[in-house]
């Protein structure tokens, strides 16, 4: 009471309710609505004295047993009472019946199924005339309609009758009790129209009996003032929810677009607040609106702000795109904190659905980028990296405009990290200087250095985009030509570094350039594009897909991809890759396909630089390798569709025999191997005898199934190797 | 539904409290913060309507006082501000131009004011002249002589 604690109070207001006098009665049952709830143990001991009071033969008094019931009843209470209540509806006093109704109210909220035990009682209360008892025979119709679908049929019938009574509400003169500026009852308006929402829900006959009364409605009621505006509120929301004819539904739009139009704040919020349920299916009429819900983003309220956000959001198509994103750009710049993340993350949603051309993309993402890098989720920066990879034309314009961006600012982390990801890449489009799309700039290899090294050592770069502008700077060692010098000292002052991570990458950098500097350049070359397999793909399936899909001119090779974690493992992969790794039977799938060291990058790239598919043969035994007498053939036999089972046969038309014959399989990680043992290791001469060797694949996807096979040998006291690829199988 | 109202000062002191559904006093303590945190800190000409939760809280301020009320969803806005106009007018009617004063020193009246316009959550009379005359009658009934009840039939 009053803000002060009051606890101390509960009996004594046990022992006033129980009292004879009306002001203590008073006074307790205030008390027990206050301090008490159902929760308390005291609650159980008035129970007795409200079913005393509830059938005294004062109204007032039965009045606050009813009013205390209906505020904190517990559910026993309820049960216990509810035929008491139900006698009270059917009395003869409206002032009780009104009270009782409401009641009713509260026990079938706590009590479900003794909804039954009013629906007929809550029946004939609507023939009522007075507007209290109606108001609340309206309330727990609709309570019981919504907790009941059968009740919900029954009471289809009175919608004629609830018609009758809004007619003569809306049609009436002045009546004095009800009147509130010029609308007589609206708080009984508003819940009839709720009920009759709730009957004509997805019912045509309902729907059609109240056509002309929501017509008459929203013509009729007055809209200057604000309760007005909350009939014609409630009525635009019962039509957009039934099934109404056409032109009624243009009509509610229509007076949801003069709401828009409105001063008052409030209406605006309201209009917002509905066109945003019906965006999704009447999406034309609300487009019409778009310019009014385009300068409510500029209003000072964080409401409306919030509420014109989400709609222009959801209000982006095709052909506006370019001016909406146009304004929703200006709102980044200037809206309130928590919104920032929000209208970023859909304006990149917007922008990627609807983006007219690549540049526009890029711009409009860089230059969310700069207004509110701060607050973009984190997988924007692979996104970008990933949209900038395929828009291989512009590359020259992208990395200018990144270099740019970056000189001016290097708090935004996510901009620098993607700024870093491209100076690395594209640096010698950089250095060139021309490019048709900006104005040429002069970018010297010092210039270059100079921003990847404030990067580096500056306290605002988290730890991630330290490791982004370092492998830039090392990427950059094969794309520049003087400062090749100045990038070892960088990456072996870093061998030193605190942080694990970037020295594990220094060192490494460090070992490419000391001890495998022939491999530098194969190492560091341009990453292919990347493609976009899944949200959220790991870095190992997209290094299987690049291998897969090789779209590009150049040659590839197992790159580093700049994502942080998977580097070392790559690195390592590369590097340490002196012993075999093609697993000998039986084996699982390998991901990558590493080679000896023997053979330098060059063999490699011969093998992975010619990708056509071969022809397929209809024979189902298909010569796959032949060289120095050895040849090898292959059969399939698709067991399923994604299992298939491959015969290799092996012989040999030399004059000498050979031995320890093995054949080695790999395949693309997303296919599993399995090796059965073959059916020997000797081959004798001139084809006496051949060795066979079942391979069962399992595979999701044909277009990846490539499988590779090294043989070896011994003949004449030495070994031989060689390697086949197969791209295609025939008989699939 | 009308989930609960709270009356309180420019200063965040709590005048007047009605909760419609069984909270614990740790919760009500916790809410009424949270109300009156989000109301005291607007702007003086924004929105009338928040988002609180899963409910919608509509708030006017009449002189000195903040009046918040807390509906759920599916409510009508606009209508929740006319009951605050109307209990509003309520007070007016019956403490004659009522101020934070009235409503300090004469809570239960308040009270019963409130328990005559709503009850369960619900509107349950429309009528202002209706609630004005059931106040005047209990008033009455408290006032007279306690041994002897008056049947008063105000209406059939």
């Amino acid at each position: 009471m009053l803000g002060y604690p009051a606890h101390f109070g509960q009996m004594e207001c046990v022992r006033m309710i129980a009292s004879p006098r009306y002001s203590e009665k008073r006074v307790g049952y205030l008390g027990a609505m206050m301090l008490l709830d159902e929760k308390q143990d005291a609650s159980l001991l008035i129970t007795n004295s409200i079913k005393n009071d509830l059938s005294h033969s004062n109204q007032y008094v039965q009045s606050l047993a009813l009013c205390t019931l209906a505020c904190m009843g517990s559910a026993e209470m309820c049960r216990d009472l509810a035929p008491e209540i139900d006698r009270l509806l059917r009395a003869s006093n409206s002032y009780i019946k009104k009270k009782a109704a409401l009641c009713a109210v509260h026990i079938v909220r706590k009590v479900h199924e003794l909804g039954e035990l009013f629906a007929p009682a809550a029946r004939t209360l609507l023939t009522e005339k007075n507007h209290g008892v109606l108001h609340g025979a309206v309330v727990l119709i609709i309570e019981l309609c919504e907790r009941n679908p059968e009740t919900l049929e029954r009471f289809r019938k009175t919608v004629p009758d609830l018609v009758q009574i809004m007619k003569g509400l809306v049609l009436s003169g002045y009546s004095p009790e009800h009147d509130v500026a010029g609308i007589s009852d609206p708080f009984l308006q508003v819940r009839i129209l709720r009920l009759l929402r709730i009957l004509g829900h997805n019912n045509e006959g309902a729907s059609d009996a109240m056509n002309d009364l929501l017509a008459q409605v929203a013509t009729n009621t007055d809209s200057t003032k604000t309760v007005g505006n909350a009939v014609l509120y409630e009525t635009v929301l019962t039509v957009l929810d039934i099934k109404s004819e056409s032109g009624l539904r243009v009509l509610a739009v229509n007076i949801l677009g003069r709401f828009l139009l409105n001063n008052d704040r409030n209406i605006r919020y309201i209009a917002m607040t509905s066109l945003q349920k019906i965006v999704g299916t009447d999406h034309n009429a609300v487009q019409r609106h778009r310019g009014t819900i385009v300068d409510c983003l500029k209003d000072q309220d964080a409401s409306v702000k919030r509420r014109a956000l989400e709609l222009s959001l959801a209000l982006v198509s095709a052909t506006n795109v370019r001016s909406m994103m146009k304004e929703l750009l200006i709102f980044l710049s200037s809206c309130p904190q928590e919104l920032k993340s929000h209208a970023a993350s859909g304006i990149f949603n917007a922008a990627e659905r609807y983006a007219p051309s690549q540049r526009w993309h890029i711009d409009t993402i860089l230059h969310v980028l700069t207004t509110a890098g701060g607050d973009v989720r984190d997988e924007t920066v692979p996104n970008l990296i990933q949209l900038i990879t395929n828009a291989s034309e512009l590359h020259c314009y992208t990395v200018h405009k990144l270099y740019r961006a970056l000189l001016l600012d290097i708090s935004t982390q996510s901009l620098v990290q993607v700024a870093c990801w491209c100076i690395g890449e594209y640096g010698d489009l950089l250095l060139r200087g021309e490019c048709q799309e900006t104005e040429p700039v002069q970018v010297t290899e010092d210039d270059v250095l100079d921003a990847l090294e404030t990067v580096l050592q500056s306290h605002m770069s988290s730890p991630a985009t330290r490791g982004f502008a370092l492998t830039a700077t090392m990427k950059l060692s094969t794309r520049i030509t003087d400062n090749v010098d100045r990038i070892r000292s960088v990456v072996s002052i870093y061998g030193s570094c605190i942080d694990v991570e970037l020295q594990q990458r220094a060192v490494e950098y460090n070992a490419l350039f000391k001890k495998y500097d022939h491999m530098r350049a194969a190492v560091l070359e341009r990453m292919p594009v990347i493609e976009k397999n899944s949200p959220g793909h790991t870095n190992g399936e997209s290094m299987g897909e690049v291998k897969e899909n090789q779209a590009s001119k150049k040659p590839a090779e197992p790159k580093l991809l700049p994502q942080p974690a998977n580097q070392v493992c790559d690195l390592l992969g590369l590097l340490g890759g002196s012993e075999e790794t093609l697993q000998p039977s039986p084996s699982t799938a390998l991901g990558l396909l590493t080679n000896t060291p023997s053979t330098a990058g060059g063999n490699l790239l011969d093998l992975l630089g010619d990708l056509e598919p071969e022809p397929l043969t209809p024979a189902p035994l298909v010569p796959v390798y032949d060289k120095d007498g050895v040849a090898l053939t292959l059969s399939c036999e698709k067991q399923s569709d994604t299992a298939m089972t491959v015969t290799l046969i092996a012989s040999n038309s030399t004059d000498s025999d050979i031995s320890s014959f093995t054949l080695q399989a790999a395949v693309p990680k997303s296919v599993k191997l399995n090796m059965n043992a073959p059916s020997g290791d000797f081959l004798p001469a001139r084809g006496a005898a051949k060795v066979t060797q079942m391979v069962v694949l399992n595979y999701q996807n044909k277009v990846n199934l490539k499988m590779k096979i090294r043989i070896s040998y011994s003949s004449r006291g030495s070994t031989f190797q060689d390697t086949v690829q197969i791209d295609t199988f025939p008989g699939l | 539904m009308i989930r609960f109202l709270l009356l309180f000062s420019r200063q965040g002191k709590l005048r007047l409290q009605k909760w419609f559904t069984p909270i614990t006093e740790r919760e009500k303590k916790k809410i009424t913060r949270d109300m009156t945190t989000m109301v005291l800190s607007r702007q003086p000409r924004s929105c009338n309507f928040l988002h609180w939760k899963d409910l919608k809280i509509i708030y006017k301020r009449y002189a000195s006082l903040y009046f918040c009320l807390a509906i759920e969803n599916g409510e009508n806005e606009l209508i929740a501000l006319e009951v605050i106009h109307r209990y509003v007018e309520l007070l007016d009617k019956y403490f004659g131009n009522v101020c934070e004063l009235d409503i300090i020193f004469n809570f239960e009246k308040a009270y019963f004011i409130l328990d005559e316009f709503l009850m369960g959550g619900e509107i349950q009379e429309t009528s202002k002249q209706m609630v004005n005359r059931s106040i005047e009658a209990s008033d009455m009934l408290q006032e007279g002589d306690n041994s002897e009840w008056f049947e008063v039939e105000l209406f059939g």
